[in-house]
């Protein structure tokens, strides 16, 4: 007994100090810090809520939620909609489906910074080139708005991510049996009937995960934010993530900093929760 | 019978045409990359009048390509190897071993997948800061610590395919843990441990902001270097065009040799 209890450790230590000095401790050690006005290197003073008290009339910060909101919510609808349209497209036999499929996921497997940086190219480039030879001029003048930069990151993230989601529909997709749709067309449903009805349902679970892990991906975005916009202009287009990096690094104010890290936290941990909530409450309902 | 075939060729040339809307940023950034400055200024969307190779021999010298491409391979080589070797033996431990404790381990590994990285990121770096690990081992220990949560959840839950009764009859042989687990559970875990390490190579060769916090100079990778090297030429799109293609290039040969491999590991690493 004595011995399984030591190659117990023996295979479960090496991971769980790794975890402990790479997430745990910097995860204490900063919210500690959050309540000083620590530099980086020393605090000198407890300060109590004095950090959050400030966040919360921070405007930069709390543009950058809202920004981050507004993000998400677009970046959900819009990855949802086209991934499950590709996933429904290429699961319909045809020669190509294979190469459809390997084309639409292709960007994930790229690096953020760099599609931020191409992406770059065709909105300040390729766009305004099209723009003056059809005589369009909503496609001049691209990332030097605010808003032209949020669809920016809007059209980079859902070009990014819908194969993405793709590949989580296509799984659910294809484990719909096929004497069911079958059986289905013999009673006389069409194909949008097949879909709604018999389909969809199947499906849904597939739509609780892609839903979180869009939402999940768009809260922490940085690569693509920092390529892109940069955050500007003048701050307008910056998202949590950079915002609490440049408060750290660029103001090297730490301490503030991290207080807009553990609100940052929070906001993730409570979506992720939700997600688990969801996914216990649907385990109970079938 | 007919109408549906007809059908089915709309259905195939539509999925064409959002197919090469999809490749058009690649398409793009490839032709002008072959352009010179001025042509790229009087015509993005057509193909170069002459190719010219130069820009991508300056962006490989300036990108200072072997060496932060040996350096990206360095960083994901070792870090994944180490997260499959160290994740595969806790996960194996905390399936087997049916006590609270271990049940309490678990649901720690898994829990710390709800600390996003930017709220641990400032202490973090302080603090390896202060120990002077601000290098490339660091930087792996570091890979380890976000990776293994994730890795972890994946083995435990691909232990349950794998019966008791291997282990047992292997005791009853006079086999220790350690050689049941290297020699017939790991073995087993094949399938799972491919997923693992696609799922950690997408993410380590492409991670551009921890990098960026822990190394640098000499010990860059590329999307470091990349970044340096557009911060560089921005406004000259010619060596910056031809610098992402580089950078690019060997993600699409690994991607078009394994797609199958990639596509299945990251359906599993999805939804299970």
């Amino acid at each position: 007994m004595r011995n399984r209890s030591v190659s117990f450790w023996l295979f479960v230590t090496p991971t769980l100090l790794a975890l402990a000095l790479v997430v745990f401790v910097p995860f204490i050690y900063g919210f500690v810090f959050s309540f000083t006005d620590w530099n980086g290197l020393s605090a000198n003073e407890f300060i109590g809520l004095a950090n959050y008290v400030e966040l919360f009339q921070d405007k930069e910060f709390l543009n950058s939620i809202w920004f981050t909101i507004k993000f998400a919510v677009a970046s959900i609808v819009l990855v949802n909609v086209i991934g499950l349209g590709l996933a429904l497209l290429v699961t319909q036999r045809m020669r190509s489906s294979n190469i459809l499929r390997t084309v639409f996921f292709m960007p994930n497997l790229i690096g953020g910074l760099i599609l931020g940086f191409i992406w770059q190219f065709i909105f300040v480039s390729a766009f305004d080139a099209v723009g003056s030879a059809l005589g369009i001029e909503a496609l001049q003048g691209w990332l030097s708005t605010t808003e032209t930069g949020f669809w920016g990151l809007v059209i980079l993230n859902v070009w990014q991510y819908a194969g993405y989601i793709m590949i989580i529909y296509i799984a659910y997709l294809e484990s719909v049996p096929e004497e069911l749709l079958e059986a289905a067309e013999i009673d006389g449903a069409n194909s949008i009937q097949r879909f709604w009805n018999v389909k969809f349902p199947l499906v849904a679970p597939a739509f609780t995960i892609s839903l979180f892990l869009t939402l999940s991906n768009a809260f922490k975005l940085y690569d693509q934010n920092l390529a892109l916009t940069n955050g500007g202009p003048f701050n307008s287009t910056q998202m949590v993530a950079m915002e609490i990096y440049n408060t750290a690094f660029s103001e090297s104010d730490m301490a503030y900093a991290q207080a807009k890290a553990v609100i940052f936290f929070i906001l993730v941990a409570a979506v992720a929760l939700t997600q688990v909530y969801y996914n216990k409450k649907r385990e109970v309902d079938l | 019978m007919k109408k549906k075939r007809r059908n089915k060729l709309i259905i195939e040339i539509v999925g064409i045409l959002i197919a090469l809307l999809w490749l058009s940023p690649f398409y793009l950034m490839l032709v002008n990359a072959f352009k010179t400055k001025s042509e790229i200024f009087s015509d993005v969307l057509g193909l170069p009048e002459t190719w010219t190779f130069e820009n991508f021999s300056q962006a490989f010298i300036d990108l200072n390509f072997v060496n932060s491409f040996m350096n990206s391979l360095f960083i994901t080589v070792a870090s994944v190897a180490i997260i499959i070797l160290f994740s595969s033996m806790a996960g194996y431990a905390l399936a087997r071993n049916k006590s609270k404790l271990s049940a309490v381990i678990f649901m720690v590994f898994v829990a710390a997948m709800l600390i996003p990285f930017q709220s641990v990121m400032i202490p973090l770096i302080s603090l390896f800061g202060q120990v002077d690990m601000l290098n490339p081992t660091g930087l792996i220990f570091m890979y380890l610590g976000f990776g293994t949560s994730l890795s972890i959840f994946l083995y435990h839950g691909a232990m349950a395919g794998i019966p008791v009764s291997l282990d047992e009859a292997a005791t009853i042989d006079g086999a220790n843990k350690w050689q049941i687990f290297w020699k017939i559970v790991f073995p087993m875990l094949k399938p799972i441990s491919v997923t693992v390490m696609i799922l950690n190579v997408i993410w380590i060769w492409n991670d551009y902001l921890l990098p960026s916090l822990v190394l640098g100079g000499e010990n860059a990778t590329i999307p470091l270097r990349m970044f340096f090297f557009f911060g560089q030429y921005t406004k000259q799109w010619h060596l910056a065009l031809a610098g992402l293609t580089i950078a690019i290039i060997p993600v699409i040969i690994v991607y078009f040799i394994a797609q199958k491999h990639i596509i299945k590991g990251v359906t599993d690493g999805a939804v299970k």
